[in-house]
């Protein structure tokens, strides 16, 4: 009742959306689709939608065939597109009735699988939908995605262009769901909310990277990685970018992410190069890869 | 069925929300026929004229006597010289003078024969036209009043009798050629601006991810508009009896029934043109070029398709609105009834069906 994808291929024209594509979701899990913009993601999402048709490859959703059975798979999911498609000059409770009744069904039935969303937008449900926050705009969509109690839920990129606490909030109901038995196919381009998937496929130009656990991504790491502090940032960058034995180095945060090409890397060594490069502050010391660090290494 | 009611309710809302598209819904219809029926007419009346009467006898007098007693003309200036015609045409609200010449009267009396020359400004050649024969009619009368004594002997009387308009008011014209572009403006500009206003914001996506059906989306678009059009053609309906006296001398049902009809064939094409074009601007302008323009120019609403050259009198044919014309003047002016104008009720079925069969080959189930 998952989600299946084989081989399956896209292209605009000359541009390679997707090529050779595949994974499969099991039921009840919440899956990640991580990468950056232009990924391929969304094209991936209208596929599995109906919205689209592959040029190549089979894909199922909830056990139906999304070529043949796409009036099916119409019934059973919920569609939330990366861009905020509800009726602006509809109120809240509007939109959510009017997409109720569509799928043929009232708030009321399937109140309990919206409860926890619905309760903190409810206090603006009066209120036109296009003058809402993006944090609520998003549980709004969400709302009304979920009030046909659909079996998969596809939700691309949902937290982009909402605040920190709003997104923390979103993953945390995505969580609740996904207990309530609802299988999640969720992209996002910030890898911090991978961490949260129960399993992650790595996207980028239209090839998928790496698909595996959270965890076990982050173990694939090949390097050790050390953070570099130093009071210039981008001097820091420029040395160490030319630094001969430098195998990897990107900005994180405040600090750099590097790795060595060497086997055995001698830390007092780089210090006094960047010494020499006039750097001050410097301070480097080993640390944890994250799933940034995996797609950058993956993405080389 | 709820979810209809659910789709439709939804429908009014956006149109109740949007101050635009209820204005060009209910402020258009009513301007414009108060616009055609009072400021844009054919009709002449008041217009101004000039004279030069170089005779300034008898028969002269009698006659301006007579023109400036005409409800057609108001005469604005005497002038004494011919050269200052030019000047007075080039200062452009004098549109016609009447010139006589010298000893009008006594030519007259002596040689059977006296010369008067009207002089009109032709950069409104349609005007200068219709002036001309006003003045030449004025003249004539003047002549056989003159003649009454004298029995000519063989003599042709023409007696003309203006039939289903003998006040040859323009307004009668107008009203149905109104009523068929507003019908045509909301039916088939405003649906399709609704139908890509969908696509544009991406609700379409959402609305292709449910179970409702393309002809369930369709339906439930377009049925607000039959409504408001109705509601549209019967206002016109009322604006140009209570105000214009246009007569509607066939039977209103028909009207209403043959209105219905055109709504519907304009609501087909609404729908065609939002399945070609992707945003609002895109149907804005398709509707206005393509739709707008040849049902002003091409369906015989302001020019007479019979003096068309034979090309465009070809393309009239496709044109919806030619045949709602035809209809409505029947029904409205000269009070036929069905048999006579089934021929262009069916046009107008088959361009219907014809409308939504393209429509739904068109229509897309999927993005792309």
């Amino acid at each position: 009742m998952g989600i299946l994808v084989k081989n399956i291929s896209k292209s605009y024209g000359k541009l390679t959306a997707l090529s050779n594509i595949s994974l499969d979701v099991k039921p009840s899990e919440l899956y990640g689709l991580i990468g950056p913009d232009g990924a391929g993601k969304t094209t991936l999402f209208r596929i599995l939608t109906t919205l689209m048709i592959a040029d190549k490859g089979q894909a199922t959703v909830a056990g139906y065939d999304v070529l043949k059975e796409y009036k099916s798979i119409r019934k059973s999911v919920g569609y939330m597109p990366g861009r905020f498609s509800l009726y602006q000059d509809l109120t809240v409770e509007e939109n959510l009735n009017f997409f109720a009744t569509i799928f043929g069904t009232t708030i009321e039935e399937n109140y309990d699988l919206i409860k926890d969303i619905y309760v903190q937008i409810e206090p603006f449900k009066n209120r036109r939908a296009g003058k809402l926050s993006g944090g609520m705009k998003q549980k709004l969509a969400l709302s009304c995605a979920l009030i046909h109690k659909p079996k998969v839920l596809f939700l691309d990129e949902p937290t982009t262009g909402v605040d920190p606490v709003s997104r923390k909030e979103f993953w945390e109901m995505l969580k609740r769901l996904q207990q309530k038995g609802i299988t999640i196919l969720v992209s996002t381009p910030y890898m911090d909310e991978a961490a949260l998937c129960d399993r992650i496929a790595l996207i980028q130009g239209g090839k998928i990277l790496e698909i595996d656990t959270p965890k076990a991504i982050v173990g694939h790491f090949p390097k050790p990685l050390y953070n570099i502090y130093a009071t210039n940032m981008y001097g820091l960058i420029t040395s160490m970018s030319h630094y001969e034995h430098t195998y990897s180095v990107f900005p994180f945060g405040e600090f750099v992410h590097y790795t060595d090409k060497r086997e055995a890397m001698d830390v007092e060594e780089i210090k006094a190069y960047l010494v020499q490069q006039g750097l001050t502050n410097i301070n480097i010391e080993a640390t944890q890869p994250t799933i940034e660090d995996t797609f950058m290494e993956l993405a080389k | 069925m709820k979810r209809f009611v659910g789709f439709v309710r939804k429908e009014f809302y956006h149109i109740f929300r949007d101050k635009r598209s209820l204005f060009i819904l209910f402020g258009m219809p009513i301007a414009q026929i108060l616009l055609f029926g009072f400021a844009i007419t054919n009709e002449i009346n008041n217009v101004d004229i000039a004279i030069l009467d170089q005779a300034n006898d008898v028969n002269s007098r009698e006659i301006i006597q007579k023109i400036s007693a005409s409800k057609h003309f108001s005469i604005v200036d005497i002038i004494q010289q011919e050269s200052s015609i030019k000047s007075i045409f080039k200062k452009g609200n004098v549109k016609a003078v009447l010139q006589f010449e010298n000893n009008f009267s006594s030519n007259l009396i002596k040689e059977k024969q006296a010369n008067v020359q009207i002089l009109t400004d032709a950069t409104d050649p349609n005007m200068a036209n219709t002036i001309s024969n006003y003045i030449t009619s004025i003249l004539k009368n003047y002549q056989q009043e003159l003649n009454q004594t004298v029995s000519i002997d063989y003599q042709i009387v023409p007696q003309s009798r203006m039939v289903y308009n003998a006040e040859l008011k323009s307004v009668y014209m107008f009203v149905p050629g109104v009523m068929t572009v507003i019908l045509m403006l909301v039916s088939a500009m405003m649906t399709s601006i609704s139908i890509t206003r969908e696509k544009e914001q991406g609700t379409m996506e959402i609305l292709l991810v449910s179970p409702l059906k393309p002809f369930q989306v369709i339906v439930g678009k377009v049925f607000p508009y039959i409504f408001l059009s109705i509601i549209n053609a019967v206002v016109i309906v009322l604006l140009s009896i209570f105000i214009f006296n246009v007569p509607v001398k066939g039977s209103l049902f028909l009207l209403g029934v043959e209105s219905v009809l055109f709504i519907i064939t304009s609501l087909a094409l609404g729908i065609l043109i939002s399945t070609i074009s992707a945003t609002q601007q895109t149907a804005m302008m398709i509707s206005l070029m393509g739709l707008m323009l040849p049902t002003i120019l091409l369906s015989g609403f302001i020019f007479p398709i019979s003096s068309m050259p034979l090309p465009l009198q070809v393309i009239s044919n496709i044109i919806p609105a030619k045949w709602f014309i035809i209809i409505v003047k029947g029904i409205m002016l000269k009070g036929v009834g069905f048999g006579f104008i089934l021929k262009e009720t069916l046009i107008l079925f088959a361009m219907t069906l014809v409308f939504m069969g393209f429509s739904v080959k068109k229509y897309n189930i999927r993005l792309e």
